[in-house]
């Protein structure tokens, strides 16, 4: 026990002697230096950015597989996105890239004020992508635009009942804004200098959020204004078909439904000929829609499945990018980097590139088919 | 700042090195020390607790099938109770089980050690690591109490979108989802860590093989969980929202969930293989006090096969009405993957020949390895053939080889791995000879239960039946007899370690004679594992490890 | 060896007995592989065993604690084992390819896969028997007889989940897929009586979901086949068995199902008066009936005159049963018109 307790003092003594590891608060306890800390979290982040990309790869499989199997689908559907608001949303995103690296500029430079600055920035053009989202979602809820089974068959004019679905969506933000002003005022009125600056661009993202609805119900009325005409020799059989479904009767609608069912069943697609399955879900009152092989649940709706999942998970990745965003804001604020710790900034800046990145595919893909 | 071991580098031990007052197990107290700890120690130890815990879960799911499968008919479950239970025990063990065993009970607690340095990467990844374990566990149990999952564990659709609305598949999935996460976060750690945090003078050409191992593991972590977590919320997506991807009745393709499942699940096994394979490495050297035959050989194979796992997804669906080239392709592939396997049992027998050989209860589970492992592994030969796999798939014959794969192979690994290294993690010894006998029953009992199974699946027996025809009773009662066999000795094997903790002797340094670095610090490990970076050496030269009769442990003599 | 052997047909043989020309192949190549297997493995077990006992640790003993290293031996066993995995691989392969590849006049069944029965459709559109069973789980199951010596063709489509088809005695399977038909073709070599399975799991009664399959001289084939056809004695059930088989649901509806397609309902039709396209009405009767069917177009209802036209029936089905189509259609006088 001896040799113990020697060995203890011995340690003391060391220490006594301010032969201490100098690890400064920045510098992690099990790292032995900046540069080891600085290489392993870049590693980590591009392992997860790899995982990331994979996660996608999945969506973009399916994708490819059902697009190669029914491309008029894909074709149909693709008029339903506006692509004015994506190439806007596209346009936001890379500007967001824009900052972000500047801000991994800044921090590596202790421009701390240009830091938080950048970072408001990356977030609230964030916020604004999202706000265009949310209008691009609701609209098409509005007009029946579901994933699969809920998918509803579209028979022409532009608008949906108002559902108050961009309301719905708009909750959280408000709510979540509304905290943010709040402690902004609080901010403002306790004159500190940290809150002030954390303050500042979270409400300012807030605010981007709205405008990015505004933005994007501003472009959908101009496209519907002028899509009336545009959109009239998509939906020209549409019209036509309008008055004849309005009377229905017994009898008729067999000989209708037989009409249509058989013009459905004539091989002239793609899908009905290879698809070849006698189990092809096509119901029976959906035989009298116009555009019938393309316009159904087991069709359309598998678009809109595809469509919902790739910007649904982007838009959720998004949201996680703009939480660790805001992170850093706070770290920012109190002045924690500098050009031997800036690692978190540079790696947050990865993960936003990537998040860039997948919209940058996704966009064309969807978007840009015809 | 805490109190540390002695560095390494003197040569010659006093009792001082016998047993420390303070290392990490009571470095602090109280359950908040433990479960907002960032110590990889006492991680890997949370995990091998709630490791344990599920394989005896998953394990009276797999006694109550065959003690239902006695007789033909009329067994103690109904129909949808027998689908559930393999279910359960096939997700369970694999999920909860297998997949985390080796690398995060046994790797957590030991890599850095191995390393030589003080922690993982990213410590705080890690302790998220093991929650999202434990949540996924939490799932899986609240799949179990509201009942219904009776998808099998392959989740195969339609079945799976249709059946039982009552929310088991849900959280199931969403477990599956969540032990996704976990499994890749502590692969990323890993990779991480070995990347940038070995010392000085450790190139990857002196890294343990239990590293190579871990590290082949965890690329095939982080590259394939993600498509299965992506399968998994797809189908979530279906049963929620009808989305239609693999729903024929919404023009999907069920085929395709089947590509997306097995394009993770292929190398998933071999997540659960490599570690163990590892394990295997370092027992044979450290048991027969001799460097391991064909290192190089061993490191590469590790990488090979993770890599070309990644090829042979198909294998599992050669009868799904996949086309003939996509077959014959994916058969091909999958031989390719058979080499270095073998050529990794060779040179563990080569590591045998004219080594010192000590008997006891690692390297009878090692040995056990071999012997089972050898068997599952060529059995494997008529499942890759395209045309005996048209007769097998399917049946009892796949149950039997991949039975004897996994528990033949990794849970075997994994005991011999707790016994090896349970000194060093516990500072306690077991009963060496009560630890043997259980090693002799659970290979006894294994055999009984599996080998009659090649014949009942070779005769046509089926998978997941409930029922069968009775001539194939016999087999299955043969097989149902050595299942409590193996459950015996299994209990034993538990009961062995903790009769150790309670009244075990206290552990030397190095009881068996290793030359990796984890035999350089006491048992248990101090808080800090090692004070400066150790002296980095050649992990498998035994020519200087000597035992030392005085404090009963192997000593370094330079 | 009986273990080994795979020729053996008694009990805890590897194989049932061989009753397709796939069988030799496949149980030939398992003999192989096992006898190669044998000789890997049991050489590893000794050399384990003998290690274990020669270089035990005990005193005045001392193994070389060196890492030995041995090119030669280990190239040898890289590329032996590569080269029998390969000729495995081949084999396989062959075999498979015979397997897939359908060849031309093959005897077509249909097979249809349900939650959780199997029903067979031969090429003259008959439909199994099914046949009590002993000594089983079940009491009776669909029975699919075969001729010897002839090449078969199976089409199967599910209608719910994934199913797969079983036949271990022809070493023959192939999943069952819902969405789409897929095929599966042997050639029968032996005459008696097979078990079939549904061998990918389906459900609550996936292990009941069985077959037997008969395999029977050509003579006995045929003989079945017109047993298959064959319709019921009673008129009404004779009746309601053509309405199916002949085509009649697939554009008409009768009882409770709902319309399926363009033509007039039977229900609640009987014996009054009906409206034609004509403009005139017609009693609803047993020769309204008859003329229907032979001659479609003659009395067209009123609001079917631009419906597909219906295929007359002349020359395809007897007097008797048309007379059995008559009883069935009477049978509906009081039935409610369908919901749609």
């Amino acid at each position: 026990m001896t040799a113990i307790q020697e060995t203890h003092t011995a340690h003391h003594d060391d220490h006594a002697d301010g032969h201490h590891h100098d690890h400064p608060s920045w510098l992690a306890h099990h790292f032995d230096d900046a540069e080891q800390q600085f290489d392993s979290g870049k590693l980590g982040m591009w392992l997860f950015l790899v995982t990331e990309v994979l996660f996608f790869s999945g969506m973009f499989c399916a994708y490819a597989l059902y697009r190669n199997r029914n491309p008029e689908v894909f074709e149909f559907c693709s008029a339903f996105l506006n692509e004015k608001l994506g190439a806007i949303n596209t346009g936001v995103l890379l500007f967001s890239s824009l900052t972000m690296a500047w801000a991994v500029r800044a921090a590596q430079l202790r421009q701390h004020k240009l830091l938080v600055g950048m970072l408001g920035a990356t977030l609230g053009c964030a916020a604004i992508f999202l706000g265009v989202k949310a209008v691009e979602y609701s609209h098409k809820w509005e007009l029946g635009l579901l994933p699969g089974k809920f998918y509803v068959a579209q028979v022409g004019g532009h608008h949906g009942a108002h559902k108050g679905y961009l309301e719905m969506l708009c909750t959280v933000p408000a709510i979540v804004t509304a905290l943010f002003a709040v402690y902004a005022i609080y901010a403002w009125a306790s004159k500190s200098l940290f809150h002030q600056r954390v303050a500042g661009p979270l409400l300012t993202a807030g605010i981007c959020f709205f405008g990015g609805v505004m933005l994007g119900q501003y472009l959908e009325a101009q496209e519907e204004a002028k899509g009336h005409a545009g959109h009239h020799e998509h939906h020209s059989m549409v019209q036509g078909h309008v008055d004849h479904d309005s009377h229905e009767h017994a009898a008729a609608s067999d000989t209708h439904a037989s009409d249509h069912g058989a013009a459905a069943a004539k091989p002239t697609s793609p899908a009905i000929e290879m698809g070849g399955s006698p189990d092809v879900y096509i119901a029976s009152e959906e035989l009298a829609t116009p555009n019938a092989n393309v316009n159904q649940k087991s069709m359309a709706g598998l678009f809109f499945s595809i469509y919902y999942c790739m910007t649904g998970v982007h838009a959720v990745h998004i949201i996680g990018g703009m939480i660790v965003i805001a992170w850093l804001i706070v770290k920012a604020s109190r002045e924690e980097f500098h050009e031997q710790y800036f690692g978190p900034v540079d790696n947050v800046g990865l993960y936003w590139h990537l998040v860039d990145f997948i919209w940058i595919y996704l966009f064309p893909l969807l978007y840009l088919i015809t | 700042m805490s109190v540390v071991d002695r560095p390494i580098a003197s040569p010659g031990y006093s009792e001082a090195d016998s047993y420390p007052t303070h290392h990490f197990l009571n470095h602090s107290k109280g359950f908040l020390s433990w479960a907002l700890t960032l110590d990889h120690k006492r991680i890997g130890l949370m995990y091998l607790v709630g490791v344990m815990a599920s394989f005896a879960l998953g394990g009276a799911f797999a006694l109550a099938i065959r003690i239902h499968l006695w007789n033909f008919k009329d067994g103690w479950l109904t129909n949808q109770q027998y689908n559930q239970v393999f279910t359960l025990h096939g997700a369970i063990m694999v999920f909860l089980f297998i997949i985390p065993s080796v690398p995060a009970a046994l790797g957590n607690f030991l890599l850095p050690i191995m390393l030589g340095t003080k922690d993982v990467a990213f410590p705080r990844l890690n302790l998220s690591s093991f929650y999202l374990w434990l949540t996924g566990l939490v799932l899986f149990l609240t799949a179990l109490s509201v009942t219904g999952l009776d998808t099998g564990w392959t989740f195969y659709t339609p079945y799976s979108i249709e059946t039982q609305q009552g929310g088991a598949v849900l959280a199931a999935t969403f477990g599956v989802f969540v032990l996704g996460f976990s499994s890749i976060f502590t692969g990323l750690n890993f990779i991480v860590t070995i990347n940038t945090m070995r010392p000085p003078g450790m190139t990857w050409f002196r890294m343990p093989l239990f590293l190579w191992a871990v590290y082949a593991t965890s690329i095939i972590q982080v590259l394939a969980t993600p498509v299965l977590g992506i399968t998994v919320l797809l189908l979530s997506a279906e049963r929620l929202l009808g989305i239609g991807i693999f729903d024929p009745k919404l023009n999907g393709d069920p085929v395709t969930f089947q590509h997306f499942f097995w394009f993770y699940s292929h190398p998933a096994v071999y997540i659960m293989i490599l570690p163990a394979m590892g394990i295997i490495s370092e027992l044979m050297s450290v048991h027969c006090h001799k460097g391991i035959f064909g290192y190089r050989m061993i490191a590469y194979s590790s990488i090979a096969i993770a890599l070309f796992g990644f090829l042979v997804w198909g294998h599992h669906m050669f009868t799904s009405g996949m086309a003939d080239v996509t077959a014959v392709v994916f058969s091909a592939l999958t031989f390719t993957v058979s080499i270095p396997s073998a050529i990794k049992v060779f040179n563990w027998l080569g590591t045998m020949y004219q080594g010192t050989v000590s008997l006891n209860t690692p390297m009878l589970y090692a040995l056990a390895f071999i012997f089972l492992f050898t068997i599952g592994g060529l059995t494997g030969l008529p499942l890759g053939a395209l045309s005996t796999d048209m007769h097998f798939h399917d049946t009892y014959f796949v149950v039997a080889h991949f039975h004897y794969v996994m528990m033949g192979g990794t849970l075997v690994a994994f005991l011999g791995g707790v016994f090896h290294w349970w000194p060093k993690m516990t500072g306690k010894m077991f009963n060496d000879k009560l630890g043997m006998v259980s090693a002799i029953i659970v290979f006894i009992g294994f055999n009984l239960t599996f080998l009659p199974q090649f014949v009942l699946g070779s005769r046509g027996m089926p998978r997941r039946y409930a029922t069968y025809l009775p001539e194939f009773q016999p087999l299955h009662q043969l097989s149902t007899i050595g299942s409590m066999t193996l459950g015996f000795g299994l209990l034993l094997a538990l009961v062995v370690l903790l009769l150790s903790l309670i009244n075990g002797k206290k552990a030397p340094r190095n009881p068996w004679g290793g030359a990796t670095l984890e035999w350089m610090c006491s048992s248990p490990p101090p808080h800090d594992n090692f004070s400066s970076a150790p002296t980095v050496g050649d992990p498998y030269d035994f020519s200087n490890i000597e035992y030392d009769g005085r404090t009963g442990s192997y000593v370094k003599r330079s | 060896m009986t273990f080994i052997l795979a020729d053996k047909v008694a009990p805890y043989a590897w194989f049932p007995e061989g009753a397709s020309s796939f069988a030799p192949q496949v149980d030939s190549l398992f003999t192989v592989i096992m006898w190669i297997c044998v000789l890997f493995f049991v050489p590893i077990v000794i050399a384990m065993g003998y290690f274990m006992v020669a270089f035990r640790e005990r005193p005045g003993y001392r193994g070389s604690p060196e890492a030995l290293h041995n090119n030669l031996i280990e190239i040898t066993w890289t590329v032996v084992p590569t080269i029998i995995v390969v000729w495995i691989f081949w084999e396989g392969a062959m075999g498979y390819l015979d397997m897939a590849r359908i060849p031309k006049g093959t005897i077509d069944v249909n097979v249809t896969a349900k939650k959780w029965q199997w029903a067979f459709k031969y090429e003259n559109g008959g439909e199994h028997e099914v046949i009590p069973v002993e000594d089983s789980v079940v009491r009776e199951l669909p029975l699919l007889v075969l001729p010897v010596n002839r090449d078969i063709k199976i089409i199967m489509r599910s209608d719910d989940v994934l199913h797969s088809f079983y036949i271990p005695a022809f070493r023959a399977k192939r999943d069952v897929v819902p969405g789409r038909y897929n095929y599966l073709w042997f050639h029968t070599t032996k005459e008696g009586t097979y078990d079939l399975y549904c061998t990918e799991y389906c459900g609550d009664n996936h292990s009941q979901m069985l077959a037997k399959v008969k395999v029977v001289s050509e003579e006995e084939y045929r003989k079945a086949l017109e047993k298959a056809i064959q319709e019921p004695e009673d008129p009404l059930e004779r009746g309601k068995l053509l309405y199916k088989r002949q085509g009649c649901s697939t554009c008409h509806n009768a009882g409770a199902e709902g319309a399926s397609g363009p033509g007039p309902s039977y229900n609640g039709s009987w014996g009054k008066q009906v409206p034609l396209e004509n403009g005139s009405e017609v009693a609803f009767d047993e020769n309204y009936v008859r003329e229907s069917i032979l001659n479609p177009q003659a009395k067209a209802r009123k609001g079917y005159g631009k419906a597909s036209p219906m295929n007359s029936y002349a020359g395809k089905l007897k007097d008797d049963q048309i007379d059995a189509l008559i009883t069935f259609i009477k049978s509906l006088e009081n039935a409610a018109p369908a919901a749609k």
